[in-house]
């Protein structure tokens, strides 16, 4: 193919989410001619239309070392960004309401404190000292001090504007078709038929990110992440800690503004993944556990809901690191819909790599092998036992979303198909 | 009668619905028809509470369209028993072949074979500084006051904006006994004097507007043409407002404003439908598409009546209601052989010249939303002013509204942008010198009024 290259630069990053304009800033600043990629606009999937909460709580432990390291750069987005995404650390409380979920929170607690996150165990009488509005239904809760939320509408594309700020070039309206590796250069075509060539390549392209490494030879299955979430009308601001409960499916915040958005299973998304809609039936259900857990919030208006699609890897943690089929491609997707934390952490990680080879952060357990064809049984990752199980109620009802959602990129499913003809609905922005 | 077992839903019980729920239970069907308010008739035949102490009569409260409205109601009693009528429900979501409805603190899916959307108007607001003061109301609402609770908004009142109803509601202001402070609309004269001339071959309509304005002259209420709302005036709630013309400014004392700049569609359930909407230049509105008898553009099971298909009035209404029922029968292949739709087809096509001409006497002058002050609210549900919007146009691609919604906020509140999206929607245009359809429409999202959440959360049984 002999294409003519629209632009020269040293690295091209596809997708232009928190992750990639992350990147796409931390290179730029070192100097690096960068050209960031999106098929839509900047920060408008999941980094923007996301429940914007900022979590190290109940993390799988592999994915808690830049966990950690994210969350000290929230503070310095000021000076990153020119703007603090409206973020403030209320604390995030993980709720259990059974025996087994406490067990489960108990050793995340456990863990989590050998590895320096500061935790607070609080037993159902200090939970309804600290938290009078919440209902007798959990018995156990995790406060993490440190966690809180931002605003996931503005955080990603102020991103944006910092890294074209330091230099990179953001091109936006452009689908990426097809990618190749030739002549010591990345290359990758455009729907308008513009290439674009580099050394180095980085995948941030979220929920598409698994089609984009299979053209590198390593492709990774993600499923579609479709997080539904509820918006009350304002009301006074006393819900000060995130709440996320254990196996229940469910997450609650309250902005500043004062509305409540709760969060509780799957919308729909179109085949492609490109549009979403919520269902009322993930909205009766979000409901329900919302009076359950807050019985107050049973005469509270709700005045609209939202979706968004990120994608899901099926070890439930995120890909991050260096390709392993070829040097100077790095991948950072598969966020399971709990990125948003992680995107400048990501950036910085990402940014070590290229400009030095290693990164001074724990990603082991994140890298692309482990999605490899397994050559043993052993090989293959178990989904088992990472304490972090927000978004499903059990396996089974796991396992039947799943199969309803069918997978990004593969083959689609005849539900899916008709949901494409029947939603054309966008997401929430 | 042949009849159908096919399950039909009618959402609205205006005008148009209650015509198209006329011609399927005359077919022996049994249509379900779904209403917002506690009695049908629509805004436009909105009637009082059934309960002692409302006594106007029907020519009191509709004028000159009392016998419409009276033969309506006729209609509506005499089928009453062949349909499943629920009113005081809300469809606050549809999504496939499923409306999701609340009535009385709890929700019900109904599941439908074909459905006929009637969702009506609503006012087109233009913002001005003050708008949002105590004693602001929109024109529709200070007529269901007067319709539905049979009371005025104020002692005097000021009309703004356009359209006949502006002139019809201020009329029936006055023969209740609340006599207009002034009416204020931004039109010229020679505007509505040329649009007099095209409804000559329309005399109803036309005497029934000469006689509101003439009406209105006889009681000494100030009509000014030509005139701007420049603002609300108040502290705790409207005191006056100021009108000008060609940097004359007048002042005119008032404790009530009614607001309205003629009508728009409301369109929320046609969107989460997935139905294909296409900008329609003159009425400046996103509207679905239709085929001429109301059969929706992207969904084969869903047809669309009255002015919730684009604005067309009330009598346009009542044919729009028969002529989506007689395609929906059509295409289930439900006979129906008495209807002839060449009437009706008339009847819509006599509503679009009386629309064209009503648009081209009251449409506000284009400059009068991009030219709002910077420091009006235009979004009164979070409190967002008109510069705040300005600000952040073209900034990393808020060239479209719902990009422009996420970065500012406007139209998140509980309206939905239904009150503010369209009046952003103009500014957004203005201050980026590009047309308004290249900025898009605001995407709806269910629920499409608020519902509490105990509504949400309790099925019905």
């Amino acid at each position: 193919m002999t294409a003519r290259i629209a632009l020269k630069s040293d690295v091209l990053i596809v997708g232009a989410g928190i992750a990639g304009c992350a990147t796409a800033l931390q290179l730029a600043r070192r100097g690096k001619l960068v050209t960031l990629i999106e098929r839509d606009q900047a920060g408008i999937r999941a980094s923007g239309v996301n429940f914007g909460g900022v979590r190290q709580n109940g993390r799988d432990l592999r994915e808690l070392p830049i966990a950690m390291r994210a969350r000290a750069m929230w503070d310095e987005l000021p000076g990153l960004i020119g703007f603090d995404g409206e973020f403030r650390a209320t604390g995030n409380l993980r709720l259990a309401s059974d025996e087994e979920r406490v067990a489960q929170l108990d050793r995340f607690f456990t863990a989590a404190t050998e590895q320096g996150l500061g935790l607070v165990r609080l037993d159902r009488a200090e939970l309804k000292a600290r938290y009078p509005w919440l209902s007798d239904r959990p018995i156990r809760g995790v406060l993490c001090p440190s966690d809180g939320h931002a605003n996931p509408r503005l955080v990603g594309p102020a991103f944006a504007f910092a890294a074209q700020e330091a230099g990179a070039t953001l091109i936006e309206h452009t689908e990426i078709l097809e990618g190749w590796y030739a002549n010591g250069a990345f290359h990758l075509r455009a729907a308008d038929n513009r290439t674009f060539a580099a050394p180095m390549l980085v995948n941030c392209a979220g929920a598409w990110a698994g089609k984009i490494a299979g053209w590198f030879d390593e492709p990774v299955t993600l499923a579609p992440e479709i997080p539904q979430v509820q918006v009350t009308e304002p009301l006074p601001y006393r819900i000060e800690p995130v709440l996320g409960v254990m196996g229940g499916d469910f997450y609650l915040r309250q902005t500043f503004r004062g509305n409540i958005l709760f969060g509780s299973g799957q919308g729909r998304a179109t085949p492609d993944a490109l549009r979403s809609r919520p269902l009322p039936e993930t909205m009766r259900r979000g409901a329900e556990i919302a009076i359950a857990f807050i019985p107050h919030l049973a005469h509270v208006p709700i005045i609209r809901a939202w979706t968004g699609v990120d994608g899901d890897t099926s070890d439930g943690v995120c890909v991050l690191g260096p390709s392993e089929t070829h040097p100077g491609l790095f991948h950072a997707f598969g966020f399971n819909g709990h990125g948003f934390l992680l995107g400048p952490a990501v950036g910085a990680v990402i940014a070590e790599l290229i400009l030095g080879g290693k990164t001074s952060t724990d990603i082991a357990g994140l890298g692309i092998g482990r999605f490899r064809p397994a050559r043993k049984a052993s090989a293959a990752p178990a989904r088992g036992q990472h304490p972090d199980e927000e978004r499903d109620a059990s396996p089974e009802q796991n396992g039947a979303q799943n199969a309803d959602r069918g997978s990004i990129g593969m083959e689609r499913n005849e539900q899916a198909a008709g949901a494409h003809q029947r939603a054309e609905h966008g997401q929430d922005r | 009668m042949a009849g159908s077992p096919a399950r039909i839903l009618i959402i609205g019980a205006g005008p148009a619905g209650l015509r198209a729920a006329e011609m399927l239970a005359e077919a022996g069907c049994s249509p379900i028809l779904i209403d917002e308010a506690p009695r049908v008739g629509g805004q436009i035949y909105r009637q009082p509470p059934r309960v002692p102490g409302f006594t106007r009569t029907a020519s009191e409260l509709y004028g000159a369209a009392a016998d419409r409205a009276r033969d309506l109601f006729v209609t509506f009693d005499r089928i009453r028993q062949r349909i499943d009528y629920r009113p005081s429900s809300l469809v606050y979501d549809l999504i496939d072949n499923r409306a999701i409805v609340a009535s009385e603190g709890k929700s019900e899916e109904i599941a439908f074979d074909a459905m006929i959307l009637a969702t009506g108007a609503m006012d087109r607001i233009i913002p001005a500084p003050g708008w949002t003061l105590p004693g602001v109301y929109t024109l529709g609402a200070a007529q269901i006051a007067l319709k539905h609770q049979g009371c005025a908004i104020g002692k005097r009142i000021a009309f703004v904006g356009g359209g006949p109803l502006l002139l019809l509601a201020a009329h029936q202001y006055a023969k209740a006994g609340a006599v207009p402070a002034a009416i204020v609309l931004p039109s010229r004269f020679e505007s509505l004097a040329a649009a007099g001339l095209r409804l000559l071959p329309m005399p109803r309509e036309l005497s029934s507007g000469l006689l509101w304005l003439l009406d209105l002259k006889r009681r000494g209420v100030p009509v000014l043409f030509g005139h701007r709302l420049v603002k609300v005036k108040g502290a705790e709630s409207v005191t006056g407002i100021i009108a000008e013309r060609a940097g004359r400014q007048r002042v005119i004392a008032c404790d009530a404003v009614a607001l309205g700049y003629g009508l728009r569609s409301e369109t929320q359930l046609a969107d989460l439908a997935g139905i294909r909407f296409v900008f329609d230049a003159e009425r400046r509105q996103w509207l679905p598409e239709t085929d001429p008898l109301g059969r929706a553009a992207g969904r084969k099971d869903i047809y669309l009546a009255g002015d919730g298909a684009g604005i067309l009035g009330a009598d346009a209404a009542e044919a729009r209601g028969r002529l989506a029922a007689h395609a929906l029968m059509t295409d289930l292949g439900i006979a129906h052989e008495r209807y002839r739709p060449k009437p009706d087809k008339t009847a819509v096509a006599c509503a679009e010249r009386l629309q064209a001409a009503m648009r081209a006497a009251f449409d506000p002058p284009a400059d009068l939303v991009t030219a709002i002050p910077d420091e009006t609210i235009l979004c009164r549900c979070e409190r967002i002013l008109a510069g705040e919007l300005r600000a952040l146009a073209g900034l990393l691609g808020a060239r479209e509204v719902n990009r422009a919604k996420s970065f500012s906020r406007i139209g998140m509140g509980r309206c939905q942008g239904r009150l503010c999206g369209h009046a952003a929607a103009e500014i957004l245009a203005g201050k980026l010198g590009i047309s308004l359809d290249s900025v898009g429409r605001l995407r709806g999202q269910p629920p499409i009024k608020p519902v509490i959440v105990s509504t949400v959360a309790e099925r019905k049984a």
